[in-house]
């Protein structure tokens, strides 16, 4: 067959692929959708894979095969065994891949060009692998770190080194200066060593910019990552002329985007100080409303218990700290009996607890929470005046009244589950320690408010004893 | 520092002002405490059980106010037979006292403490704001002599509370009337409900409504709206045609209910007579009054205090010492307020008990600091408006807010600036370089708009659905594979491989999340 009728079925294929793949994520707008978009997802991906495989210039088939065997295996085997704690983790892991990739098939992409343009049109393909390897260098080491923070290889404060942002800049300049002299380059061997040394500073940069962020700004970070994944897919599109790669790039670029908007969003905060980094390391002390406390009242699993079986609401809102102590299976195990006893039991989810944007929602759906009981912040907020108890698991920030109190603290303006509004909170918490924000949570000496100290999964198993 | 808790010597009194728990809790903050032999065993504590929880035990009373720095009670000071002195005369020399103190009725005994140096703590003069709540002795005790109250009734009432249809017949529930919903009349309607009684409660302020309907009783509302003056009928003074109405409605309720409970008190004055001897008379023989303001003359006319009588068939309790007729709950409770007073009253946690007069908690219960009277404490400020000395006027300062025309004319002037980077780029860039970024700007668009669509319970899904799709980057690195260059083909191999990982892992665990997700 002539390779031009081959050419242009590719590209229609392409479209097909192009339009599932929006298919797939408009699918996510409603849990009954979701799984059928995936499956569309899925569908895109074949058809483009297979698509392209027809192209004219490709031949080793035996070299794509083995290779996305292999990897298909690997990814289908941690796809199974993953807990639904350690989704950041993998998550991160997959960007970190997505950026690795970027890397390689750019300087592949180069080491292959030789000869084949010239004039502008050199100027911009190698414009567009510059660019490329970058966004995907930095996306890679970006990724691992955050991969390392989120499992704890890495401590999640934040490193702040001295003149950071000098350094930062001098690497950029850095960058900018050997972008001119890559493109200059008379040949291929002296144009490697200009995108060796930019591609290692670029590393380098990736490091530097997530070690500076702490733990409670992971849902921005991997929402970032995604975002830069998608530029890096784009970018390498833009290199390769090739569409689909454009339009998935762009896709998953707006869509890491936006998470990251939203999630800076939820916290009050701008995305530059987020990524700016250095939040949440020293104890900030602000003057006002810091001054008188009092002290934290705490209850037993016994008082506990007991006041749960006279409840005729109950919100739980669950953090981080759910998530660390596996408890969402018992948690669950406590709402289906309260449940069973009449007792209307909903959750409220802030988006940004847990480690990453719809952490806790994953977690529950996983303990089989059912999810139309599973509700947003603001869809709950009016109705916790009229609830008898909210308990919140392992939450702090997010919960935290001087946001609203204090107009001088550091969280202050950012939105907050105003729990303080229920008839009685009872915090489980491991202890009195302040969370990722460093800072007095005047929650805990409301005078509504007890603290149930231990471990939450513990502690909720210790209530379940104490239903009747 | 020392705490002492020595024997409460007044008549009748069980209770003690401190528990083998609460004995933990204070030596936590760094005192020493001492206990006063057999100070616990009318409340169901054996010395032996402040002993194991780390207390000195086994002095007798004179060696213990000697010893101590500080003295917890319950009972204001009285004659100390076994001492041979006044207790008022043993707080001095910067000894303290605290204990429930009812200072307007104790003028002299300040002054002659302030003469001799000493410091009173009293615990019914805590300020009642929210803060203290915990240590609010005067609630902890009303909650017990409300729910102490239904069980004296019971106790005299010969049937049952609840209603019940059994083999043998069947049994009408008991019907209770609770007059005030102050924290006693609560605790008594909610032991009252529990029991399976049905419970009407009526108070002079109708903002309880809620309250006495949240627990599950039947707030009595007094038809007064007809008479009542256009601003609002009691809310000033009680009226005479108000408590001719009130009167009128406890006449009929006193006619069709079993029990009667009253709580109703005015600060400084004798109680109201609420509960007319008629009203006694025209009650169903066997039903019970208890009548908790017994101590300030009481609601009933007549009821006698620390007796029960019985009026033609109807039982009236006066005892003024329920609290104590519950003695060990009552000393939990009560040792658990004391504990919270004294965490607030020691910072460093060091046994160092400091009388910060700047914290309200602290101005309003010290009626004397070392030989200085301070009682009356000036009145506090209302905690609705905190004081916010530097962010006020900045808040009043206008702020500039970005109006919709100022937004539209720098969106403008924004997608201008854009415009023209456009047009430059194209003039200069290559025709297949434009095509490509066309399609680039159009699906960030559609991107933009498809995401803002999902579900903020989907973001994790979201999120590896992204991840996997991206792994697109995979067909980039297959066009590489027969590249010219011998490294450029591994190079392609590997990011095959990994690329590969992303699409296969992110598909299926998307799959696996999205599985998950059930309704009901």
């Amino acid at each position: 067959m002539d390779s031009t009728i081959y050419q242009g079925a590719i590209t229609g294929a392409y479209i097909i692929a192009s339009i599932l793949f929006i298919l797939s994520l408009g699918g996510l707008s409603h849990q009954e959708s979701a799984r059928r978009g995936n499956i569309f997802g899925m569908l895109g991906m074949a058809i483009a894979i297979v698509a392209t495989a027809f192209h004219e210039s490709i031949e080793s088939y035996v070299y794509i095969l083995i290779p996305m065997l292999l990897g298909g295996a690997v990814g289908a085997w941690r796809a199974s065994r993953v807990q639904m704690t350690q989704m950041p983790e993998l998550v991160a892991l997959l960007h970190s891949f997505v950026g690795m990739a970027a890397v390689l098939v750019g300087f592949s992409s180069y080491l292959g060009s030789e000869g084949l343009y010239s004039g502008a049109e050199k100027v911009v393909h190698e414009v567009e692998i510059y660019l490329g390897i970058l966004i995907g260098a930095v996306t890679f080491t970006g990724s691992v770190i955050a991969f390392g923070k989120l499992n704890g290889f890495i401590t999640s404060k934040p490193m702040i080194f001295p003149g950071r942002h000098l350094v930062n800049l001098a690497g950029l300049l850095i960058c900018i200066w050997y972008g001119y002299d890559f493109i200059q380059a008379a040949d291929i061997p002296h144009g490697m060593i200009a995108l060796i040394i930019m591609t290692i500073i670029a590393l380098l940069f990736g490091v530097h910019m997530v070690m500076a962020i702490g733990g409670a700004d992971m849902p921005v970070v991997i929402s970032m990552l995604n975002s830069y994944s998608g530029w890096a897919a784009a970018a390498t599109g833009f290199m390769l002329s090739n569409d689909l790669l454009i339009v998935t790039g762009a896709l998953v670029g707006s869509s890491g985007a936006i998470l990251s908007y939203i999630m800076c969003r939820a916290m009050n905060r701008k995305f530059i100080s987020v990524i700016m980094g250095g939040f949440g390391g020293q104890v900030t002390r602000s003057g006002a409303g810091q001054a008188d406390q009092g002290n934290a009242v705490e209850i037993s699993q016994d008082e506990c218990g007991a006041t749960l079986n006279n409840i005729s609401s109950l919100i739980i809102v669950p953090g981080y700290g759910m998530a660390v102590a596996h408890a969402q299976h018992a948690v669950f195990e406590l709402t289906r009996k309260l449940r069973d006893k009449g007792v209307n039991v909903r959750f409220a989810i802030h988006p940004v607890a847990g480690r990453m944007p719809g952490h806790m929602n994953v977690l529950l759906a996983e303990a089989r929470v059912p999810y139309d009981i599973v509700l947003e912040m603001d869809e709950i907020q009016d109705d916790l005046a009229d609830t008898d108890m909210v308990m919140v698991i392992g939450a702090n920030d997010i919960v935290n009244p001087s946001a609203i109190d204090d107009p001088e603290g550091p969280i202050a303006g950012m939105p907050v589950i105003e729990v303080w509004n229920a008839r009685e909170v009872i915090v489980l918490k491991r202890s009195m320690a302040s969370g990722y924000a460093g800072i007095e949570n005047p929650l805990f000496f409301k005078p509504n408010t007890k603290m149930l100290f231990g471990d939450a999964r513990d502690s909720i198993e210790g209530l379940i004893a104490h239903l009747i | 520092m020392i705490v002492g808790i020595p024997k409460e010597i007044a008549v009748n009194e069980k209770r003690v002002s401190c528990t083998p728990d609460e004995v933990k809790r204070i030596k936590g903050l760094g005192y020493d405490v001492l206990i006063e032999s057999e100070a616990g065993v009318s409340a169901g504590f054996a010395d032996q059980d402040y002993a194991d929880a780390g207390a000195e035990v086994g002095l007798n009373a004179s060696s213990l106010w000697d010893r101590s720095d500080i003295v917890c009670k319950i009972r204001p000071p009285e004659m100390h037979a076994e001492i041979g002195n006044h207790e008022s005369t043993l707080i001095r020399d910067s000894k303290m006292l605290i204990s429930v103190y009812e200072p307007a009725l104790r003028k002299e005994m300040t002054a002659q403490i302030a003469e001799a140096g000493g410091t009173v703590l009293a615990l019914d003069a805590i300020p009642r704001i929210s803060r203290a709540q915990k240590m609010d002795v005067l609630s902890s005790m009303a909650n017990i002599a409300g729910y102490r109250a239904v069980l004296e009734a019971g106790n005299h009432f010969g049937r049952f509370f609840t209603g019940q249809i059994t083999a043998a017949g069947k049994i009408a529930p008991a019907k209770v009337l609770v007059i005030g919903a102050g924290v006693a009349g609560l605790s008594a309607i909610g032991a009252a409900v529990s029991l399976g009684a049905i419970v009407r409660a009526f108070d002079t302020r109708p903002e309880v409504k809620d309250q006495i309907e949240s627990m599950n009783a039947e707030f009595l509302d007094l038809d007064f709206e007809e008479e009542g003056e256009g601003t609002g009928g009691y809310a000033k003074v009680m009226s005479e045609a108000f408590i001719a109405a009130e009167m009128a409605l406890f006449a009929e309720q006193a006619r069709d209910v079993d029990i009667i409970i009253t709580t109703a008190l005015i600060p400084g004055k004798p109680a109201p007579k609420l509960i007319t001897k008629d009203m006694v008379h025209s009650m169903r023989r066997g039903s019970v009054i208890v009548d908790l303001a017994a101590e300030q003359g009481g609601n009933c006319e007549l009821t006698v205090p620390d007796e029960v009588t019985n009026q033609e068939g109807v039982t009236i309790i006066g005892f003024t010492d329920l609290t104590s007729r519950m003695a060990h709950q009552a000393s939990a409770l009560f040792a658990a307020n004391i504990f919270h007073l004294l965490t607030d009253l020691t910072p460093g946690k060091d046994g160092n008990l400091v009388l910060d007069l700047e914290d309200d908690i602290v101005r309003g219960s010290t009626i004397v600091k070392q030989g200085e009277i301070l009682w009356p404490p000036p009145p506090i400020q209302p905690s609705v408006a905190p004081p916010k000395s530097t962010s006020t006027p900045t808040e009043n300062e206008p702020v500039e807010k970005p109006t919709p025309r100022k937004r539209a004319i720098s969106t403008l002037i924004g997608m201008g600036v854009a415009g023209i980077l456009l047009i430059a780029m194209g003039s200069v860039a290559p025709a297949s370089f434009m095509m490509h970024f066309t399609v680039f700007v159009l699906a960030c668009f559609v991107g933009w708009q498809v995401i803002w669509n999902v579900t903020p319970a989907l973001h994790t899904p979201l999120m590896s659905v992204t991840n996997a799709i991206s792994g697109i980057i995979l067909i980039g690195a297959m066009l590489q594979i027969d590249a010219s260059s011998q490294l450029a083909v591994w190079l392609a191999i590997v990011a095959v491989t990994i690329a590969s990982i992303n699409v296969f892992g992110g598909f299926l665990v998307t799959q696996r999340m999205l599985k998950m997700f059930r309704k009901e």
